[in-house]
């Protein structure tokens, strides 16, 4: 039975390198340990070249002007991990976890579907480095000699079966001792390797020839089982990873970001490494969530929102109360971004998507037009992106389908519309079950090529026409209907009355809606919400006034709650 | 003059500017905006009588054009001579690429068989106005376009510069609401949001702040494509606010619109859009032959609303308008046609329902 493993040499460095490219060319430290008291824990190649080594003080590596410092991030590394573990398991359900830099993987059956081990082996590393990472890839039939070959051998290594010792002879010692090894693991493995070091065993070759009675009398199970280990011929139980559907990465800032083309700059990367991890695993984005972390001066007030908006980013707080003034009490606001920024140190957006994507470029700009819309209001330290994962949409195109405009495509336009004209400005129409004026409101617009009518659908249909009985088919009629076209808002209107009719009617907005009513019908009442705070009552007239292009119909509309009279709309 | 209209508006940093605003400036001669009498035109068509061995027929050949223009003869006679020198029987040829043979557009439905008979449908690929003064029908007619192209399975799109759509009227007329994308142009934009409170803004200012929405949503919508109707509801603007839209933008919407199989349709008081516009349908109502009849009795006849003031109000309902259609213009055909009109009602959805 076939194993790979993938291991990830200098951990820290490769989650570091993942995150910020342009520092592959250059030396670079990571740093551990609080300030002041850092201390240099990897270094990349180029750094070890130019002597700067782990255990240095940050002082002293500072010495060196080439050198690129930074912080170990956690975040960054769980990142790195979450995206090897993706490479893994888009090539097997089979992944055991074994560190955080290695994944070992079950071959077996692999080989009719992806060729044979070699190719595995070579398309796992390039995978891997689609998604930022330089691994090694070994393949073994033993999962314990596949580990060690990983670890000692770079590049990809095919080991044939039967002849597991060859490669591994010439390893040291150290590979067979995983890193992150607690204190007391590591002085007992320091212990074993110094006693073996005495013997003149430095690498597995001289350990797999050591007599095996003389080393269990020595060193004990444990020592057999090293023996074993360096003969490639010990194996555990692979103990596979349940899949965990997770995607999310993260940064962490030195210094706080202040202007939104930078953040921009940021998101891509971030988007880029999402969509790759999405990719491998054949998924698609649903929504997206951005998490900012914001840098609030201490005793930050509400007129520190102007001291921040001078900076770049102006301030949002008065968002909520916006959005509830705008628009009318029906329309809500578009559901597809949730607003919960608080004077909190998180800012959060949710993009939901209509559709699965998959294009980083096309989430940049969603994600920028709705910052822009709603910008964070503070300085940025921590960006923080999560997908939702879900199956990406599949369609199949007709010749003769009517044409509808593409949903990647769609969604953008919408966002920039949006940024336009306002977010609960565009979209669908829904009505509601209801007699109430402006008894509607605003939904997504989704162009679905393929609308079938459901029984919903229909159901929903039937509900409209029992609601509204005007409601007819005009493709089998072919008449037109006479359309009302509203004021919004509503125009005052100061009405004289005759006989408790209207007479004259005088708009102070509009000059070309009034003048004395030639013609009337009504009133027509009705009224509803009785039983509820919003509660309303009205008339309603039909009356034709003479304009300067001919003889115009309004409705007239008499609020019989306020008394006030208005020109709702106009009939054409 | 557009280029210079291109410029300023890009000076602006916006998509339009105002006639006010462009700075004429002199046009240099060249190929690309030299127009031909329409005479000249006529006498640039070359008849071929030359007698190949291909093709023994004679062909007629137009010259060759430049967009929907039609190049000078020079360039075409440049061109023949190259293939004169390749072969002399292939002089006074075309290369077929210089060719410009459009196809008739596609005409659809606007849902009123008298408008179609009238004009034949709606061309895809072009650009319609509607126009005619407030009561005229011009919504009924808009709202029966969308109906109809809703229920063909397209998806629609309504810039609405006045917020002006009735959604009840939309689906009493048949509007899939679910196809149709409706933006609600305001009187100012988000981002100038905040600065409302500081400065009060005057009518003017907030036609052209619609007027720029409507303009910048409208590019966006033609590039974005898919849409199988895109209408532009300038209706409620003033025609010397509407009037305003440089014809450059026009071009600019046509030229958008022409490769694809949207119709682009405005709703607007007057003629806008000059020689840009396809087809354009002026519609009218006379002050005298709104039907009113009292629920009542259901009195049948038609009866002109001067002439009705001594019944009550409360026993007359509205139930049709009466419509007059014109076709004003239509570049479909070839040629101007001649006055051509067609009278059609739309009646109300209280109506309407009674009736079916």
């Amino acid at each position: 039975m076939p194993f790979a493993c993938i291991y990830v040499p200098n951990f820290p460095v490769a989650a570091l390198l993942r995150a910020e490219p342009e520092l592959r060319t250059q030396a670079l430290a990571v740093l551990e340990g609080k300030p002041p008291l850092e201390k240099v824990g990897a270094v990349n190649e180029k750094a070890g070249r130019i002597g700067i080594a782990p255990g240095m003080t940050k002082a002293q590596a500072q010495l060196c002007s080439e050198l690129a410092l930074r912080p170990r991030s956690a975040l960054q590394e769980a990142s790195a991990h979450a995206a090897l573990l993706d490479c893994a398991q888009s090539f097997s359900p089979r992944v055991e976890d074994s560190a955080c830099d290695t994944a070992l993987l079950d071959l077996a059956g692999l080989e009719s579907l992806f060729g044979p081990l070699p190719t595995i082996a070579q398309r796992m590393f390039r995978r891997a480095a689609d998604l930022g990472l330089v691994v090694n890839v070994a393949v073994a039939a033993n999962a314990d000699a596949t580990l060690l070959a990983a670890r000692g051998l770079a590049g990809v290594s095919v080991i044939p079966l039967g002849k597991e010792a060859e490669p591994l002879g010439p390893l040291p010692l150290e590979v067979m001792f995983a890193d992150g090894l607690t204190d007391t693991q590591k002085e007992k493995s320091e212990q074993l390797l110094a006693t073996l070091d005495r013997w003149g065993a430095r690498n597995l070759r001289a350990l797999a020839a050591l007599p095996e009675v003389a080393l269990s009398e020595r060193l004990g199970q444990a020592g057999l089982r090293l023996q074993q280990l360096a003969r490639g011929t010990a194996s555990h139980t692979l103990v596979p990873l349940e899949p965990a559907l997770v995607f999310e990465e993260a940064m962490e800032l030195e210094h706080p970001i202040v202007l939104l083309e930078p953040l921009a700059f940021l998101l891509n990367r971030l988007l880029e490494q999402l969509c790759n991890r999405l990719a491998v695993r054949a998924l698609a984005a649903q929504e997206l969530r951005l998490t900012l972390e914001l840098d609030y001066p201490a005793g930050a007030s509400d007129e520190s929102d102007d001291l921040i908006e001078n900076r770049g980013i102006p301030s949002e707080s008065d968002a909520p109360h916006h959005q509830e003034k705008s628009g009318f009490a029906q329309n809500a606001p578009h559901n597809n971004q949730h607003f919960s920024s608080t004077r909190q140190n998180h800012f959060c957006r949710t993009l939901r998507l209509p559709l699965p994507m998959l294009d980083a470029k096309l989430f940049l700009k969603l994600l920028q037009l709705d910052l822009h819309a709603h910008p964070p209001g503070a300085p940025i330290v921590k960006i923080h992106l999560a997908a939702e994962p879900s199956r990406p949409r599949s369609a199949q195109g007709g010749l003769f389908r009517p044409p509808s405009p593409e949903p990647e495509k769609l969604e953008l336009t919408l966002a920039r519309i949006a940024g336009i004209v306002g977010e609960n400005k565009v979209g669908s129409l829904e009505l509601l079950d209801t007699y109430r004026p402006e008894g509607f409101r605003m939904r997504r617009f989704v162009a679905e090529a393929e609308q079938k009518k459901s029984a919903t659908g229909q159901k929903h249909d039937a509900d409209q026409k029992l609601n509204s009985p005007w409601l007819t088919d005009t493709a089998e009629t072919k008449s037109a209907i006479t359309a009302l076209r509203l004021f919004r808002p509503p125009l005052h209107a100061t009405v004289t009355l005759h006989d408790r009719q209207p007479a004259l009617v005088v708009c102070a907005k509009r000059k070309d809606v009034q003048g004395d009513v030639l013609w009337k019908a009504g009133p027509w009442h009705i009224s509803g919400d009785w039983w509820e705070r919003e509660a309303w009552a009205r008339d309603e007239w039909d009356i034709a006034l003479q304009n300067e292009n001919g003889v115009a119909l309004y409705r007239l509309v008499h609020d019989l709650l306020g008394g006030a009279w208005f020109v709702e709309g106009t009939y054409d | 003059m557009s280029t210079a209209v291109v410029s300023t508006s890009a000076a602006l940093g916006r998509h339009f500017v105002f006639d006010a605003e462009a700075v004429p400036e002199p046009r240099p001669f060249s190929i690309s905006n030299y127009e031909l009498p329409l005479e000249a035109e006529d006498d640039l068509r070359i008849v071929c009588s030359h007698q190949s061995t291909i093709n023994h027929q004679p062909s007629t050949i137009s010259p060759p054009t430049f967009g929907n223009r039609k190049l000078p003869r020079g360039n075409s006679l440049h061109i023949s001579d190259r293939f004169t020198a390749i072969d002399p029987r292939l002089a006074g040829l075309t290369p077929a690429s210089r060719l410009s043979v459009r196809p008739a557009p596609e005409m659809i439905s606007s849902g009123i068989a008298a408008i179609d008979e009238l004009t034949g449908g709606l061309p895809r690929g072009c650009l319609t106005e509607i126009c005619g003064p407030a009561s005229s029908g011009r919504t009924a007619l808009l709202l029966a376009a969308l109906s109809a192209a809703t229920q063909r399975g397209e998806f629609c799109a309504l810039v609405d510069a006045s917020d002006a759509l009735d959604p009840q009227s939309a689906a009493a007329a048949g509007v899939q609401l679910e196809r149709l994308l409706w933006i609600r142009c305001g009187e100012s934009s988000p981002q100038k949001t905040r600065q409302k409170s500081d400065s009060k803004r005057n009518e003017g200012r907030n036609a052209e702040n619609r007027l720029e929405q409507v303009l910048r949503v409208t590019d966006l919508l033609l590039e974005s494509g898919g849409f199988g109707v895109v209408a532009l509801d300038l209706a409620d603007l003033p025609p010397q606010a509407a009037r305003r839209i440089p014809l450059a933008t026009w071009f600019r919407f046509r030229r958008a619109v022409e490769p694809t199989s949207t119709v682009l349709l405005t709703l607007e008081q007057q003629p806008i859009a000059g020689s840009c516009s396809s087809l354009v349908i002026k519609l009218q109502t006379d002050s005298g032959c709104y039907l009113s009849k009292s629920p009542l009795a259901f009195s049948p006849e038609r009866i002109p609303i001067t002439e009705i003031s001594h019944v009550p109000s409360h026993a007359q309902l509205l139930e049709q308008i009466e419509i007059k259609a014109e076709l004003i213009r239509s570049r479909l055909a070839g040629k101007p046609v001649g006055s051509a009109a067609v009278a059609f009602a739309s009646r109300t959805a209280w109506a309407e329902a009674k009736a079916g």
